[in-house]
């Protein structure tokens, strides 16, 4: 288990190449020369390199604390890698950011009318909140059980910690006050992956990091020809996103 | 206060496939038609253009196309000594809203029933015995057979320029087509799509145990095509963006992309959008439909719109919602059996197996919504149910139908769900794996039904359709039973490995998408006393009125539904414009 302590990161810097610097520092060696690399990264550059530095972006509705953890959660959940930068660094959190700042986030598509009875799981989400107020309560409840647990935010811990306390929290034995924190763990993560695998349009994805680690070719998806020429051959073309269409 | 209308010839509710159908018909018979639409217009060229039609967030995983839960949802309970609690956010089933209903966002398969299906209940008495069918287990015949409605499933298919291959022509066999499938007058308009890297490998091994193959009926046009109301299809792109998206390229089939341009150009045609019914004016003693409530969403104004003749297209829940809170026919009641209205509502039953492939390049994001190969061996009655224990199957499919990487990317079992192995597993394997999926059929059950919830209501102030549902014993085993054939045709691959087999296993539940295969509520079938429409689609108790869709349905088939939903459709059509037309009034007398 590693403790040494990671130093808090400051989400403005993390949409840009500095968060780079950090995640090379977690992950050691393979991303190490993408601190000094010039911000548009050689095409050679490691897939881990970050894919462009980026304006800073200002947060339409996290708190620098919330913006703080998610960005040492969503990159425990992706890290860099030969695979990919870290989540953070693929814009995850920006990502996060404006769709808990959107019509989604403050609970488009969701019914709200009382009585709110608790179910059975097959019911699914039964909790009056929307989606802004729920990372909100989970956030700090996060928060809470880490200061009474590792006697610090998440975000001020280790690795290893870091780590510990996500698979606590995945399992449902971090005990939170308000709602129970494999709940939270799971929006966590699909609102994770989704800001790593959506069209880069939305913040995440940066670079199509996401679709280039698995080799999804993104736009325009017209296979008329492909279909049968790269039957059961390989086809990975660069991907390309809806900005390239518009 | 309500306005009430000058009243017209016919209201269509719903302008989804079969409000669209039915108006087409009626306006060809010379009736002035309104069609009130609950959502917005929809114009494919605007609507559904390229780049943001690729927008995998906004469709597939934000459900843009999708029936607005704030406005109307659907509580669940497993039993009737539980409450009920609303679904609150979309997860096991889409229905669809705005002009075109969830005919804009579907996949595109296209089945005709098996004539067994039609006569499900005759079918198995005559073939296992009287007693053979269990009490509980409350499945019905359609009131129309196969053979009846075989020429408006052609009329269906040549609407939409299925695309496909003959299995029987005719009463001629023929391979590589479905040789389960009921006599067709008519070969497909289409040639089938073109095949898949899976598909091919799921055909390779399927014929290695004898099983019979064939590429799955899909209105995805495999070519362009001109049908016969004189619109045009393009051809299919395979970009993988068919179920929860609509078609940039007009190749699949929809209200939108095969009726509207002629409807919308027809004068005798008046679209209303915003327009959201909220209920029937119910004449009890005349039992007739006098007129249709609705609000006018965009003012929030009611209206009530006379009509001669009222068409009830909406979804399965809204149609039996309607006539539920419009008071029209008598309430199911579990407890006695009687009543009908909200009866033998069904779903559909998952199974099937992950299989993974290391050396085998599968491409998942060409494809489309209905292509890939299937087997029709083990659905229906197909094969011999004595002793089984269960009655019903599924077809079995292999049709990737994206390589969306929000929700598409499977990884072997054990794998974390996150971190560095989890990346490595899943850039490991997202090209080389796929899925065979057994769609096994929901057959009526007793304790199975809809009905008003006491609790929770609609943006409309009116009760939320409470469903009161689970699966049964005969639908775990159906899952056993085909899930077994499915893992032992993964294993004919010889794949790297396969996952766990998906048997369904425990109550029904909310939250994973499964089928928006939603059955039943308003029943069809020959005694006023235990369906709600007739087999012409005509309801015992008001004559004017004539209700579409899947929730006509005695029970499920293991059969995506619209293919029965356009040609009963059409069939409804045609037996309003020769028959009742001329005659208003009951057309069976019960």
């Amino acid at each position: 288990m590693t403790d040494e302590p990671i130093r808090r990161r400051n989400f403005l810097k993390g949409a840009g190449a500095a968060g780079t610097a950090a995640a090379a520092a977690l992950t050691g060696g393979l991303a190490a020369r993408a601190e000094t690399a010039a911000p548009a990264a050689p095409a050679t550059a490691p897939a881990s390199a970050a894919p462009q530095a980026a304006a800073p972006e200002p947060p339409l509705t996290l708190t620098a604390t919330e913006a703080a953890f998610l960005t040492a959660a969503v990159d425990m959940l992706i890290p860099a890698d030969g695979l990919s930068p870290a989540a953070s660094d693929c814009g995850v959190v920006v990502f996060i950011d404006r769709q808990l700042a959107g019509a989604w986030g403050n609970g488009a598509r969701l019914y709200r009318d009382g009585p709110f009875l608790k179910g059975k799981p097959e019911h699914g989400y039964q909790l009056a909140l929307t989606p802004r107020e729920f990372f909100r309560v989970g956030i700090a409840e996060a928060n809470d059980w880490s200061r009474k647990t590792y006697g610090k935010e998440f975000d001020g811990l280790g690795a290893g910690d870091r780590e510990a306390a996500l698979r606590a929290m995945e399992a449902g034995k971090a005990e939170f006050a308000g709602l129970p924190s494999k709940d939270f763990f799971d929006a966590l993560l699909t609102i994770t992956m989704e800001g790593f695998f959506a069209d880069p349009i939305y913040g995440g994805n940066r670079g199509m990091a996401g679709w280039k680690m698995v080799g999804y070719p993104g736009l325009p998806a017209v296979y008329s020809d492909a279909i049968e020429k790269y039957r059961g051959k390989v086809f990975r073309p660069p991907p390309q996103s809806i900005a390239d269409f518009s | 206060m309500v306005t009430t209308l000058k009243e017209v010839d016919a209201v269509v509710i719903g302008v989804g496939w079969t409000g669209s159908i039915l108006a087409r018909e009626l306006t060809k018979a010379g009736l002035s038609v309104v069609g009130l639409e609950r959502g917005a217009r929809r114009v494919p060229a605007e609507d559904f253009a390229l780049p943001s039609i690729r927008d995998d967030l906004k469709y597939a995983v934000r459900q843009e196309l999708f029936q607005d839960t704030q406005t109307e949802t659907v509580s669940m309970r497993h039993n009737a000594s539980e409450t009920a609690l609303p679904i609150r956010r979309l997860g096991a089933f889409l229905p669809g809203v705005g002009l075109g209903g969830a005919g804009t966002h579907w996949n595109g398969l296209t089945w005709r029933l098996l004539p067994s299906d039609h006569v499900l209940k005759s079918h198995l008495t005559q073939r296992y015995g009287r007693n053979a069918v269990p009490a509980e287990m409350t499945i019905a015949d359609f009131g129309v057979s196969y053979d009846e409605l075989e020429p408006y499933y052609d009329r269906f298919e040549k609407l939409c320029g299925t695309s496909g291959k003959a299995g029987n022509l005719r009463g001629e066999k023929i391979d590589g087509g479905n040789v389960f499938e009921g006599p067709r007058q008519n070969e497909y308009p289409n040639k089938p799509l073109v095949e898949t890297e899976a598909g091919a490998i799921f055909e390779a091994a399927a014929k290695s145990l004898g099983y019979h193959t064939f590429p799955a009926p899909a209105s995805n046009a495999s070519a362009p095509y001109t049908n016969p109301e004189g619109v045009t299809l393009g051809g299919c792109v395979y970009c993988g963006h068919c179920e929860r998206f609509g078609c940039e390229a007009n190749a699949k089939a929809s209200p939108n992309s095969t009726l509207m341009p002629v409807l919308l150009a027809e004068p005798k045609f008046e679209l209303r959008t915003h327009a959201y019914v909220k209920e029937l004016v119910y004449d009890r003693h005349a039992r007739k439909v006098k007129a249709v409530r609705y609000v006018d969403t965009r003012t929030g104004e009611e209206f009530d719109q006379p009509a001669g003749l009222v068409i009830l297209g909406a979804y399965t829940f809204n149609n039996t919602l309607l006539m539920l809170v419009s008071k029209i026919g008598a309430p199911y009641d579990p407890k006695t059996g009687k009543g009908a209205v909200g009866k033998n509502y069904c779903y559909q039953v998952g199974g099937g197996v992950q299989v993974f492939t290391e050396d085998k390049e599968i491409n998942p994001f060409m494809a489309t919504g209905a292509g890939g190969m299937n087997i029709d061996d083990f659905n229906g009655d197909n094969f011999d149910h004595a002793g089984l224990g269960f009655f019903g199957g599924a077809w079995i499919q292999c049709s990737p139908s994206n390589g969306r990487p929000i929700l598409t990317r499977a990884v072997p079992p054990g794998t974390p769900r996150w971190g560095a192995k989890w990346k490595e597993a899943t850039a490991k394997w997202y090209n080389h794996s796929f899925y065979i999926n057994a769609s096994c059929a929901n057959y009526a059950h007793r304790e199975n039904y809809l009905d008003l919830d006491p609790i929770y209501r609609d943006a409309l102030g009116r009760p939320l359709i409470r469903m009161t549902y689970n699966f049964h014993e005969n639908d775990y085993k159906i899952s056993a039973y085909l899930t077994d054939v499915a893992v032992k045709i993964a294993k004919a691959m010889n794949p790297t490995m396969i996952g766990p087999p998906q048997a369904r296993r425990g109550d029904f539940s909310v939250v994973p998408y499964q089928s928006t295969h939603n059955t039943g509520g308003t029943m069809m079938g020959s005694d006023p006393r235990t369906s709600v429409v007739n087999r012409y689609l005509q309801s015992w108790d008001a004559s004017n009125l004539f209700v579409m869709g899947a929730s006509v349905f005695p029970q499920n088939a293991s059969y995506n539904p619209t293919g029965a939903v356009g040609a009963l459709a059409y069939w409804s059509a045609h037996w309003i414009t020769t028959t009742y037309l001329k005659s208003p009034g009951p057309m069976v007398h019960a």
